[in-house]
């Protein structure tokens, strides 16, 4: 008996709507996130991610109420990302549907709200979502990003996922800025690096192109995997991710 | 037959939306309430919670919780408790070292787990308790489990349902069935296809 390594489809959505790289099966409408997560959770996943890249507040009401259908359509787990700045954001999130909410830059900015959204509601409904990179300049080698991996944040990318677990992260979503859209593998580095450092769940992003590349990322310490383009294109199936996991020796979920 | 009636007690704690919705997607009328005589007056009572033990419990009294637990278990009327509000059923719970009263339906205490790895988070198998109505069909599942606290031992009194579930050596109650109250330390709305038939294994025991 032991947890199974997850497999976890990620949706960019911009003002309720699911954009980036949707070009795939036999959706009728490729832009529908709650058709797209449907489509997911039949096919397996083990739970779902939505980042939130709307700017307007407007754009931000849409996607409450994308999660709010979501959560009514598909029963596993949904973290949501994006803008989260405080105790406020997350009530109202959770409220809507979602389990669990990624915090990024609004924790950098304020580390403080890693511990009163935790003290809240409890740490694990905090995922610490942390946009690294290699930068030389840092003791580790690893540096934090900003504004999607363009600016850095001037931290180093170890002692700040040390410091966010202190403060209450009950898990961390480590996305590589370097392995990113490249689809030649996750940064393993990167993520034995994280993983000698913090006890909590590990999510291992970015780099995803072949099924052998989430077992390098499993063999690496992550307890689940993301990815995005990959499956939006149907490039890869969750089934066959899964499947090649389990010829390694990891336990996952049939769905 | 009516569709039976399910008060999901609304008590301030977790995400009531889903559990609802999963409750509604198994033929039932879910209706979120903070009301006791409409909780207590249900076919089926869902105590769902999230978060700390100490703070879930303060918000449970204070819409008279645990007594409309003791009365409808008292009466032979279902109760359903959906992690923490499964950790409520037990006599105390202990985190950051201090300890606090439970509804006290079931005896043992909630304690911290032991695993290196907190929060046990993800999709676990468990190991179903022999008649079990609750995982009739299910027994092999998986089911989404995210917590750091459980129930180790206790001394347990006859006729009940004990299923056991495991992580990083740290063995711990994932589930019990105890006359007409049925408990679940992980998520059977968040958990699928096995928590829809998990949840309709617990809907049929209900009148309706």
């Amino acid at each position: 008996m032991s947890l199974a390594i997850r497999v976890i489809p990620c949706l960019d959505v911009h003002d309720g709507r699911v954009v980036k790289g949707i070009n795939f099966r036999s959706l009728r409408d490729a832009g529908d996130p709650v058709e797209l997560a449907t489509t997911y959770g039949l096919e397996g996943a083990d739970e779902l991610t939505f980042l939130d890249i709307s700017a307007s507040s407007d754009g931000r009401a849409t996607t409450y109420e994308m999660v709010r259908r979501t959560a009514e359509t598909v029963f596993i787990p949904l973290c949501v990302g994006g803008g989260v700045r405080g105790v406020d954001d997350v009530d109202r999130l959770l409220r809507t549907g979602a389990d669990k909410i990624g915090i990024n830059t609004g924790a950098i900015t304020r580390p403080e709200a890693i511990d009163e959204i935790a003290a809240r509601f409890g740490n694990q409904v905090v995922v610490l979502s942390l946009d690294a990179r290699r930068e030389a300049g840092q003791p580790s080698g690893f540096g934090v990003t900003t504004h999607g991996g363009r600016t850095s944040a001037g931290l180093d990318a170890i002692e700040w996922a040390k410091e966010a677990v202190d403060r209450g992260a009950g898990e961390i979503l480590l996305n590589s800025m370097d392995a990113d859209g490249t689809t030649s593998g996750f940064d393993l580095e990167m993520i034995e690096a994280v993983r000698a450092v913090v006890d909590v769940p590990l999510i291992a992003s970015g780099g995803a192109g072949t099924v052998e590349h989430f077992v390098d990322a499993a063999r690496a310490g992550a307890d689940a995997v993301l990815a995005a383009s990959v499956f939006h294109y149907g490039t890869l199936r969750i089934a066959g991710v899964k499947q090649a996991l389990s010829q390694a020796g990891f336990p996952v979920r049939l769905g | 037959m009516s569709r039976p009636v399910v008060a999901i007690l609304d008590y301030g704690s977790g995400n009531l939306h889903s559990a609802s919705r999963a409750i509604e997607a198994r033929g039932c009328e879910a209706v979120l309430t903070s009301d006791a005589d409409a909780a207590f007056a249900a076919d089926g009572l869902v105590v769902p919670g999230v978060g700390a033990f100490a703070a879930c419990l303060d918000g449970l009294r204070a819409v008279g919780g645990p007594d409309v637990i003791r009365r409808r278990l008292a009466s032979g009327r279902p109760v359903l408790g959906i992690c923490v509000g499964h950790q409520a059923m037990f006599a105390a719970g202990i985190e950051h070292g201090i300890e606090a009263p439970g509804v006290g339906v079931l005896p043992g205490t909630v304690d911290q787990l032991t695993s290196v790895r907190l929060p046990h988070m993800g999709w676990n198998t468990v190991v179903a308790a022999p008649g079990s109505v609750l995982f009739d069909g299910v027994q092999d599942e998986r089911f989404y489990f995210v917590h750091s606290y459980a129930v180790h031992e206790a001394n347990w009194p006859d006729g009940v349902r004990l299923t056991w579930c495991e992580h990083g050596g740290d063995r711990f109650v994932a589930a019990v069935e105890y006359g007409s109250l049925s408990s679940t330390q992980f998520h059977p709305e968040k958990s699928g296809d096995a928590g829809a038939r998990l949840l309709r294994n617990w809907v049929a025991t209900l009148a309706g």
